[in-house]
């Protein structure tokens, strides 16, 4: 028996033979909206891999986080490419989560039977941002630190178990150095378990229903032709990977993330301060609100508009239950176009200035 | 009831306090001990000619930062540096004779009263006294 043979039969190979044949990918004008999913797959292995390779050197404590961070980008060969597509890859990551997560709403693929797969797509999507807010702090530097202070009084301002939920965050009532330990700890042990464990429950299930196939399409008198996954998606696929990480060095090696100054508790917050692209929108928001509005704190209105937006966001597969392309079904997509172009254009203001 | 759907409902509810004699300890151990309140009242913020006119200082007041400002024409005036919208440390902007939050563009005055922008309170003053050559910042009486 050949060493592949041999694999073959204890590894139950066969079954996965069956899985690779059967999987097809349909063809149709919007196939393009397919690829997302596996780039934010693709971009999650980057941040695997470099995280790992920034956990050799980097030492989480207040005294010893930026200076490690400042050794690794100058001492240590390809420490600063290292880091710098942690950084770059983790917000292109988010990018291809948000492509792909609007176009899955604006292609109505929530629909039954994929709630699940939505839901645990949501979950991923909020571990994705808790990885980028809980990485922010580690380097130690003014930005990370002011960013890490104005996002837990976020939570700290919701009401009932805010406060429980910001001294769970901070490890204390001020953000020190206890606060980059705990986020440390998130960071590399606590998100990456739940991550690897949602991860496998969403990609079982797109497996497990197949790819769904947009209202339109569906209407259509003949049914959309099919690619097989294997080789024909799965090549085009690491086309689009190999280009992504092209973009990763060539934006690591243009544009290397910087250091900034070290977290000082005791300097004022640094002018032009503002958190990292796919937060800008909610920053934009709680910016442009008055201090009062009807007699309520204006922030507390906006956290709790937050909430409720992301609550039916989450809950959309439940509420468009509606078949085909009806006015039912317009509506919830015109909630989704509103819902891009708020981000879009609220994001684009944070850049637009706007601060002394 | 039959016996098994008793011998069920045992083995579920031991299961459950099992799973709850787990997760006490492990809920209790993640929330942090509090530290006991930070007694401070009064603080040495500055030496006498450290801030020049028209310049501030951030000083550390009970684990909190401070602001002492000292005005164009000497006076000096201390608040809490914590914003009241999110809790960023707000600076002294000398040509706008304002305080303000460089994260949300949050605007006090130099009595501390919040003037525009989203802080919904004015910042805490705190009393100044020049002592010999320090200046001393204490918490008012009511606060």
């Amino acid at each position: 028996m050949s060493l592949r043979d041999w694999l073959r039969s204890r590894l139950g190979l066969e079954a996965l033979d069956h899985l690779i044949e059967k999987k097809s990918v349909p063809v149709h004008r919007h196939t393009f909206w397919y690829y997302w999913g596996g780039m934010t797959l693709f971009l999650f292995g980057v941040q695997v891999v470099t995280g790992i390779l920034l956990v050799l050197y980097y030492r989480p404590s207040a005294d010893e986080a930026y200076e490690s961070v400042r050794f690794l980008m100058t001492q240590v060969s390809f420490g600063w490419l290292v880091r710098s597509i942690h950084s770059w890859s983790a917000n292109l990551m988010i990018g291809a989560a948000m492509i792909h997560m609007f176009s899955t709403f604006l292609l109505k693929a929530y629909r039954g039977p994929r709630e699940a797969t939505w839901l645990t797509g949501m979950a991923l999507f909020v571990l994705a941002l808790a990885f980028g807010f809980s990485g922010y702090l580690l380097p130690w530097n003014q930005l990370a630190f002011f960013a890490t202070k104005v996002g837990t009084d976020i939570i700290g301002a919701v009401p009932g178990i805010g406060v429980f939920l910001l001294r769970l965050l901070r490890g204390g009532d001020q953000i020190t150095g206890g606060t980059l330990t705990r986020f440390y700890g998130f960071h590399v042990a606590v998100l990456p378990l739940l991550m690897t464990a949602v991860l496998g429950v969403h990609l079982y299930l797109v497996q497990w229903h197949g790819m769904s196939v947009p209202p339109g399409i569906e209407e259509q008198a003949r049914p959309a032709r099919q690619m097989r996954f294997v080789p024909d998606f799965l090549l085009r696929d690491i086309v689009g990977w190999l280009a992504a990480l092209g973009a990763l060095a060539l934006l690591a090696a243009l544009f290397p993330w910087e250091l900034g100054l070290k977290a000082d508790p005791y300097a004022p917050a640094p002018a032009g301060i503002k958190p990292e692209w796919y937060f800008g929108w909610m920053f934009q928001t709680l910016r442009m609100l008055p201090s009062r509005i009807l007699g309520v704190e204006g922030e507390l209105l906006g956290i709790l508009g937050f909430g409720l937006a992301g609550l039916v966001w989450a809950l959309v597969p439940f509420l468009d239950t509606a078949d085909g392309r009806g006015p039912r079904a317009r509506v919830w997509s015109l909630v989704g176009m509103l819902a891009l172009l708020y981000v879009i254009v609220f994001t684009l203001l944070v850049y637009r200035g706007g601060h002394a | 009831m039959k016996r098994r759907t008793f011998l069920d409902w045992m083995i579920g509810a031991a299961g459950a306090v099992l799973a709850a004699f787990v997760a006490y300890p492990i809920g209790r151990y993640l929330v942090p001990p509090r530290a006991p309140e930070a007694a401070t009242r009064r603080v040495t913020a500055a030496k006498k000619d450290e801030i020049k006119p028209n310049s501030f200082k951030i000083f550390p007041f009970g684990g909190e930062p401070g602001i002492l400002i000292r005005t164009a024409d000497g006076e000096y005036r201390a608040f809490t540096a914590v914003c009241t919208h999110l809790g960023c440390t707000v600076q002294f902007l000398a040509a706008e004779r304002a305080i303000w939050c460089a994260c949300h563009n949050g605007r006090y005055d130099l009595d501390g009263r919040n003037v525009s922008g989203p802080p919904p309170r004015p910042l805490e003053r705190f009393d100044v006294h020049v002592i010999g050559d320090d200046v001393v910042v204490q918490k008012g009486q009511g606060a």
